[in-house]
């Protein structure tokens, strides 16, 4: 085991950091707005509209990101009106390629999970807020989504951990991330146990955060479990 | 073509996946502080990193173990892992840590007091490990296993990067080669797609064979 070889990639793997972070961060905002979205069009009670976003879920949930990763960067750019597009210089860079793709897979699975903890939230409450003269999208806003975003917590943390993991795979349409450059430096040094442990422990502290910050989060939103002062 | 790879792969390294999670699980539940020590480690290490990184790992690093560890057994020759092997491996110590979970929770969901029905009747540990405990816990664990599967399969797809000549490879070659990347992803997605649907079925139906004995209220 080579330490002094592990001590100096370091720094050199920290500077994949910053790019796994904004993809991470980028994505899981984005998604979070387009989860909302397709949550609230799976309930909206029309056919057409609910048919669409489950199709796109479905879609979503049964492919490999890599898939998706890919028909992306490589398959957009077939298209004419597409390279002809205003979008054309954005959808041309591995970036905003790598958000727009991780945002859409995170998007289907987070709506999901959304749904899901909307679903759950007791209708008698619902009609509470009614009774009280709310009109729906103050009951909704109100009433239904604070109680429905403390339900999902547990169930998005897992999600923000599978998307920490799945920033590597932005890796593969040449973004230099963390595991973008361990693979390089793997490639140029063969150490790979010493540089897969390095890159391996960045995302471990990177998850062991992100389910504190989670933690902390449920915590906050469930002052009524912890015990009274 | 690729997808009889994708399926062989994917097949191979849930089974592996899930003989690796019932020792895991077996670890995790024993009485021994070492084994339960190892099974956490691998458990949180595997599912706390990019599976990318597992299976670089495996495809830089896995012919220079194997070749250490036919060293240690007295073969000084040079072991190469082919891709399938290696592909395999790695999506299944991924798969495996995964199933660890799912079968420990479904191990532990199983009613002490059916095992203590089970000795009293004279079964040997042997027996009720085959008639009582596999058969409930395998009950308990299919709904779990089902999702494990699911990733399983989409894991596969980042064996390409091993060169390895699944569904997805060649898609990536067909792509370059004939210009049309999206005509050809497209089809690789709905083949994936077409392969989980069939699989929810399958486990579906495995479901309520695996339920056929329990009384619905």
């Amino acid at each position: 085991m080579n330490w002094q070889l592990m001590w100096d990639s370091l720094p050199r793997m920290l500077g994949g950091l910053s790019l796994t972070l904004q993809l991470i961060v980028g994505s899981l905002a984005l998604g979070a707005l387009v989860a909302f979205a397709v949550a609230l069009l799976r309930l909206s009670g029309n056919r057409v509209v609910e048919t669409l976003a489950a199709a796109y879920v479905f879609v979503f949930r049964g492919t490999p990101l890599l898939v998706q990763i890919f028909l992306v960067y490589y398959g957009l750019g077939q298209f004419e009106f597409i390279r002809d597009s205003i979008l054309w210089p954005f959808l041309r860079e591995p970036y905003w390629c790598a958000i727009l793709a991780l945002t859409l897979n995170t998007g289907a699975y987070t709506s999901e999970v959304l749904r899901g903890a909307i679903l759950s939230v007791p209708s008698g409450q619902v009609e509470a807020a009614r009774a009280c003269g709310m009109s729906r999208a103050l009951a909704f806003r109100r009433i239904v989504l604070p109680v429905a975003i403390r339900q999902m917590l547990p169930a998005y943390g897992n999600e923000v951990i599978l998307m920490v993991k799945a920033t590597s795979l932005a890796s593969t349409i040449t973004l230099m991330e963390v595991t973008g450059i361990a693979r390089r430096m793997i490639a140029q040094t063969f150490a790979v146990f010493e540089l897969f442990i390095v890159a391996g422990a960045i995302y471990l502290v990177l998850n062991f955060i992100a389910t504190r910050l989670i933690k902390f989060a449920e915590w906050r939103l469930t002052p009524y479990l912890r015990a009274r002062a | 073509m690729g997808t009889a790879m994708t399926v062989a792969v994917a097949v191979s390294a849930f089974a592996f996946g899930i003989l690796v999670g019932s020792l895991g699980a077996s670890a995790k539940l024993s009485h021994s502080l070492a084994l339960n020590v190892v099974a956490d480690v691998y458990t949180t290490i595997v599912r706390g990193i990019p599976e990318l990184l597992v299976i670089y790992l495996l495809f830089f690093g896995g012919s220079g173990v194997a070749t250490s560890i036919a060293a240690a057994f007295g073969y000084d020759g040079r072991v190469d892992l082919n891709a399938f092997t290696i592909g395999v491996l790695a999506v299944g110590l991924i798969s495996g840590a995964y199933s660890t979970e799912v079968i420990r929770g479904a191990v532990q969901s199983v009613p002490f007091g059916q095992i203590e029905a089970a000795r009293a009747c004279g079964m040997s540990r042997w027996l009720i490990l085959r008639r009582v405990l596999v058969p409930q816990t395998l009950r308990f664990a299919l709904p779990g296993l089902g999702n494990v599967w699911q990733l399983t399969l989409k894991d596969t797809a980042l064996v390409s990067v091993t060169a390895l000549a699944e569904l997805m490879r060649i898609t990536h070659l067909a792509a370059g080669a004939t210009r049309q990347p999206f005509l050809f992803y497209g089809t690789a997605a709905l083949l994936y797609l077409m392969l989980t649907t069939v699989s929810t079925a399958l486990f579906n139906r495995a479901e309520i064979s695996a339920n056929r004995g329990v009384r619905r209220a």
